[in-house]
């Protein structure tokens, strides 16, 4: 398996900002907005992009909740390895009216956000849906669903992996790359 | 998109027997996601939208039949209900031939309770569908212990090391084995209590702890789970009447007033009021009856999940 390092230390750190200065152009102060990170592995991005808005002048309070698709994939029993175990959904807020950012780490085929999509109907009917994502790889999209907000944008092709690493939970903030070794 | 993703280890579910504890684990985890989907305002999700299932009912049933029939249009599948006393079954039709007339309809998963012991299991062996045990005769119940334990989970956050006591007609009861089987692979104690004529003679083989007197269990558990009297498959007497044994084996307020601690109430229903347990206590904050019955959807919606999940 070969690993190559797509982002990480500083840069990955102004990739953040970067994305966070995008969303206040566009939001504003987030008083009509909502961050709702996509279980399981979009929550690390869309804390830490929420935790650094606070950081930014103007910005008291983020509405943020965590949303799991796992009832509402259209991949369930379609995978060798069996149902997928459901990670929590925690939205204590109703989005009803609001502007939705939804975000993942990495958009891949865009299965993972319609299924978003259409679980967060049970929450209310919003006024908007954006898509932030880390990584955007490109041309592999299996649906019309395009990003708003791009970390990263990588050419990447099937066999290849794309894995975004944490500081809270895998000790670094790092993307990597990975890649079947041909035999 | 690396979700993890773990399997239940059977293809049907006939009986606790076949589980094992991580199953039992597993179920209850996603009863938990289950539950949380269904307080919210829409509490429908469309993971078996491909899946039709029909609820073969050839005993009567109210309270399972429900569940089952909620929990299967809240995971969107298709649902057909099917009852033995409208139908063919009157005029001579085998079981085998019966299921099989209702999967040439092209249904995926059957959910059925029998009057006999072992029908799921002789059933599984002949048809090609998955099958749900949803009581067959005095052998098994297993969704109903599975919301049993899960409920004692909700109240004690673990089964390990809790003390449940189950009380009452234990030689009839599905819900008893079944209950017996799933508390002790959790790692809780049992007892069970009854007259000498409704225990049946090696159940301690089960590894549970035996009592005829009802005040000596009570005091020993921390749950109590009363069990009805089941008339219905009582051919000769057991007892010499319903009000004597109203008497020796009936909760009451003032008997759970004279305990030096607070114990948790448990019944499976339909229950007799004034015969096994007295309406003040079956109405009080000790009971979690309402409990269980909310949580039966949780847990058969998550069996009929993760089964389907083992389709091929």
């Amino acid at each position: 398996m070969k690993r190559s390092v797509l982002l990480e230390g500083q840069k990955f750190q102004i990739t953040i900002q970067r994305l966070c200065h995008q969303l206040v152009e566009n939001h504003a102060d987030f008083s009509d907005s909502v961050v709702i990170g996509i279980q399981p592995r979009g929550i690390y991005l869309g804390r830490r992009i929420v935790d650094e808005l606070k950081q930014i002048q103007g910005i008291t309070s983020v509405p943020y909740g965590e949303l799991d698709i796992t009832f509402f994939r259209d991949d369930f029993r379609r995978k060798d390895s069996g149902p997928l175990v459901p990670s929590s959904t925690s939205i204590d807020f109703i989005v009803e009216g609001k502007k939705v950012i939804l975000m993942d780490d990495v958009l891949w085929t865009g299965r993972t956000i319609r299924a978003a999509m259409d679980a967060l109907q049970a929450f209310g009917r919003p006024a908007k849906i954006e898509l932030l994502v880390l990584v955007d790889r490109r041309f592999s999209r299996q649906l019309p669903i395009e990003p708003d907000y791009i970390g990263i944008q990588v050419d990447s092709i099937d066999s290849q992996k794309v894995a975004v690493s944490w500081k809270e939970v895998d000790t670094h903030d790092r993307i990597i790359l990975l890649t079947e070794k041909a035999s | 998109m690396t979700a993890s993703s773990r399997q239940i280890s059977t293809r049907h579910l006939l009986g606790i027997k076949d589980l094992t504890e991580d199953d039992i684990q597993l179920i209850f985890e996603t009863a938990g996601n289950f539950k949380d989907v269904l307080n919210r305002p829409i509490k429908k999700v469309p993971s078996l939208r491909d899946i039709t299932i029909a609820n073969v009912f050839f005993e009567n049933s109210t309270r399972t039949r429900l569940s089952f029939e909620l929990a299967e249009k809240r995971l969107s599948a298709d649902v057909v209900n099917f009852a033995a006393s409208s139908s063919s079954v009157s005029k001579g039709e085998t079981l085998i031939d019966t299921v099989n007339n209702i999967l040439a309809m092209k249904v995926d998963m059957i959910v059925m309770r029998h009057p006999y012991p072992g029908a799921g299991v002789f059933l599984s062996r002949h048809v090609d569908a998955q099958l749900v045990n949803a009581g067959d005769g005095a052998h098994e119940h297993p969704t109903q212990a599975l919301l049993d334990a899960f409920s004692i989970r909700e109240r004690y956050g673990d089964v390990a090391g809790r003390k449940i006591a189950i009380i009452g007609d234990i030689l009839h009861s599905r819900v008893a084995l079944s209950n017996i089987l799933c508390l002790r692979k959790l790692g809780a104690e049992v007892m069970v209590c009854g007259p000498t004529t409704l225990i049946p003679k090696y159940i301690s083989s089960l590894g549970v702890k035996v009592t005829y007197n009802l005040l000596e269990a009570l005091q020993w558990c921390d749950v109590a789970n009363m069990l009805r009297i089941q008339l219905e498959r009582q051919d000769i007497a057991y007892f010499p009447s319903l009000r004597e044994y109203s008497m020796l084996y009936g909760l009451n307020k003032q008997l759970l007033d004279s305990l030096d601690k607070e114990i948790t109430i448990m019944h499976p229903g339909p229950i007799n009021r004034g015969v096994e347990i007295t309406t003040d206590v079956a109405d009080s904050h000790h009971s979690i009856i309402l409990d269980q019955v909310e949580n039966g959807v949780a847990i058969r919606m998550a069996v009929l999940y993760l089964l389907a999940g083992k389709r091929g």
